[in-house]
């Protein structure tokens, strides 16, 4: 076997074998390089940007979540607007989202007025977020009135759970 | 990583929120696994161009060996665990194959085979590996939940000391032993009873620090920056330690007893989220390294192998020079150094001439010369990759056992990398220990796999969409709003 091959042969495998780190290594980039990190400020610094919040409309600084896959005017992040979690954002993915104290919950609430299992966010079949109350003791709002059934979210709609306020944003 | 919470309210600047409902990832690891099966089936057309000039007759059966066994245990992984990491199971099918192929290489030298250390060992580890994948297979199977593993806690303590004792039994240790007692002879296999005892272990100090953390983290004295843990809570480490003395002294075997306590340690830091458990274990790995090696001459071979490499390979290769002395620690540097940035190429390195146990506990030299720096480089960050898998499994996984459990596993598949590649490249005192999935061994690849599939098993339990939200059974009152 000429030598050029082998060379070409040896060579050849290095790359192979660090290509197939490389790849494995993007199956889990999400790990490497953590989800969606949101800057949040203290609480004091929340209080202030509530206040800016009402005053301007919402910034709109995050990419969109997954590209092209979702339909235009649809949300892609859910962004905790008032309360103790203010700042936090969850993007939208297709998941069902649920919000009490409980600490498995998705959103865990530090808020008194909450349910345990207080109220969940999901998608239906045709991709439009629906907010549902699990049977809270204080209930969910959306606007002003009380979840009875389980009710598509407008965009930008405040949902309030005792002290804490989110909605919907694209 | 389902059920992250964002309850991080008192931090400053950043809160992260993960990815939740994750997909099942079964596509991504077939497309891996087909990657993982042509590398080593590459190599292998390598190694016959490189020794014989033509492509291996074999190439066509190895490959489809090979791709057979990774494909039968990707449909198990499939059916029994849909949500499994993506990752374990291509990188393990990598270093086996790899393995296989090395193996093979060094099967073709004329030298090995003349000294009886080569020949017909490709296939035995074949048959080994589809063994491996058997008990693979058998643990996705039968274990449904990781959980079961917790009420035998300490049926498996029992367990893990017999099969430690089990080389020591007169007629059932072999007699095949070249410094370490650590293989037992059934019929006309021999065992490494250890490699199992490692997750049989591992089982029953998770089942343990699980019911003991709070008394061994919470119970202590602040004395210097560290907490002291009281004198009864130090009784398990003390015992564990001085089981790992006697396996030194008994069966002189340094690299499991390091396993051993070094995967204690790391499990009770884990536990107990205490630095001061390491800084008692390394002091305590310390003086029971030194006192041993103070009168065991086994063991101080090996520490005068790794101070003065050069002098005992002079020692080794003088007529009339007393004593034993190890000439594999220089021939080992000789070969990473003759190995260079990009290695000899496969088949055309001189690694056989570390004549004994060239196959098995000092493989990762082969790969040294024939890959060099770079091809090391990528198999230690496959290895790597494994245990951050294992970590990842252990961080998202719910019962706190679970956690245990796959840090355990994947700490003590670290430690058995470390020490054996920390020992071949003369970072430490050789042991006698195999580099996992890589070397020869039927003991130390069944094992493995065994050590994957439970990894496996929890991962797919950890990462498992969780069930629509029962009544909490964590409630606590609800201030209802009083309307004013």
């Amino acid at each position: 076997m000429s030598e050029l091959t082998l060379t070409v042969m040896r060579l050849g495998f290095l790359a192979v074998l660090w290509l197939f780190v490389i790849v494995a290594v993007q199956v889990i980039r999400s790990d490497l390089f953590g989800t969606r990190v949101t800057q949040r400020g203290s609480r004091r610094e929340a209080g202030r940007a509530q206040q800016a919040q009402r005053q301007a409309p919402p910034q709109q600084r995050q990419q969109p979540a997954s590209g092209g896959r979702q339909r235009r005017n649809a949300p892609t992040k859910l962004v905790v607007s008032e309360g103790t979690l203010t700042g936090t954002t969850v993007a939208l993915q297709g998941q069902t989202i649920t919000l009490g104290r409980a600490h498995d919950s998705t959103i865990v609430l530090d808020d008194d007025y909450a349910s345990s299992r207080h109220a969940r966010i999901y998608p239906d079949r045709d991709g439009n977020w629906i907010v549902e109350d699990l049977g809270s003791t204080n209930g969910t709002y959306l606007d002003r009135s009380r979840l009875t059934t389980p009710t598509p979210i407008p965009l930008g709609a405040p949902i309030r759970i005792g002290k804490t306020v989110i909605e919907l944003r694209k | 990583m389902s059920g992250t919470s964002a309850t991080n309210t008192s931090t400053h600047h950043t809160s992260t929120i993960g990815a939740i409902g994750a997909p099942s990832r079964r596509n991504t690891e077939l497309a891996l696994l087909v990657f993982a099966v042509l590398i080593p089936v590459f190599a292998y057309a390598n190694v016959g161009l490189a020794i014989n000039d033509q492509v291996p007759a074999g190439l066509l059966s190895y490959g489809l060996g090979l791709g057979l066994l990774a494909g039968v245990a990707h449909l198990v992984v499939r059916k029994f665990a849909p949500y499994a990491d993506p990752l374990m199971l291509p990188l393990a099918t990598l270093l086996n194959g790899l393995g296989l192929v090395a193996i093979w290489r060094l099967d073709q030298s004329k030298l090995l085979q003349s000294i009886g250390q080569a020949g017909g060992k490709a296939t035995n580890q074949l048959i080994y590996t589809a063994m491996g994948i058997a008990l693979f297979a058998v643990v996705l199977i039968f274990l449904k939940d990781h959980r079961t593993l917790q009420r035998y806690t300490y049926i498996s303590m029992a367990g893990a000391l017999v099969l430690l004792l089990l080389p020591l039994v007169p007629g059932l240790g072999a007699e095949l032993t070249y410094g370490a007692k650590i293989w037992i002879q059934v019929g006309s296999f021999t065992i490494q009873p250890g490699e199992f005892a490692k997750i049989v272990l591992a089982v029953f100090f998770a089942g343990y620090l699980m019911v003991k953390r709070d008394a061994l983290a919470l119970a202590s004295r602040r004395f210097m920056g560290l907490y002291l843990p009281r004198g009864r809570d130090l009784g398990p480490i003390i015992v564990v330690w001085m089981i790992s003395i006697l396996i030194l002294v008994f069966e002189t075997d340094l690299g499991t007893s390091l396993l051993f306590f070094g995967m204690f340690v790391i499990m009770l830091y884990v536990a107990t989220e205490r630095t001061s458990w390491i800084v008692f274990g390394l002091l305590m790995s310390g003086a029971g390294a030194v006192g041993v090696a103070s009168f065991e001459p086994h063991v101080q071979t090996r520490v005068q192998a790794w101070l003065n490499p050069m002098h005992e390979y002079t020692l080794s290769r003088t007529p009339g020079a007393t004593g034993v002395h190890s000439e594999q620690a220089m021939q080992a540097l000789w070969a990473f150094g003759s190995g260079g940035t990009l290695g000899t190429g496969w088949g055309q390195g001189h690694s056989e001439l570390i004549r004994f146990a060239a196959n098995s506990d000092f493989i990762f030299a082969t790969f040294g010369e024939e890959l060099g720096l770079a091809g090391v480089m990528a198999i230690l960050l496959i290895y790597g990759l494994v245990v951050e898998r294992g970590v990842r499994t252990a961080l998202a996984a719910r019962d706190p056992f679970g956690k245990l459990l796959a840090v355990g596993l994947s700490g003590a598949f670290a430690l058995q990398v470390f020490v054996v590649a920390g020992g071949v490249m003369g970072l430490i005192p050789l042991t006698g220990m195999t580099m996992p999935f890589l070397a020869y061994g039927g003991s130390s690849v069944i094992a493995n796999w065994a050590l994957i599939g439970i990894l496996i098993r929890i991962s797919d339990t950890a990462r498992r969409p969780a069930p629509a939200p029962a009544p909490s059974p964590d409630a606590e009152m609800t201030q209802v709003v009083r309307p004013s």
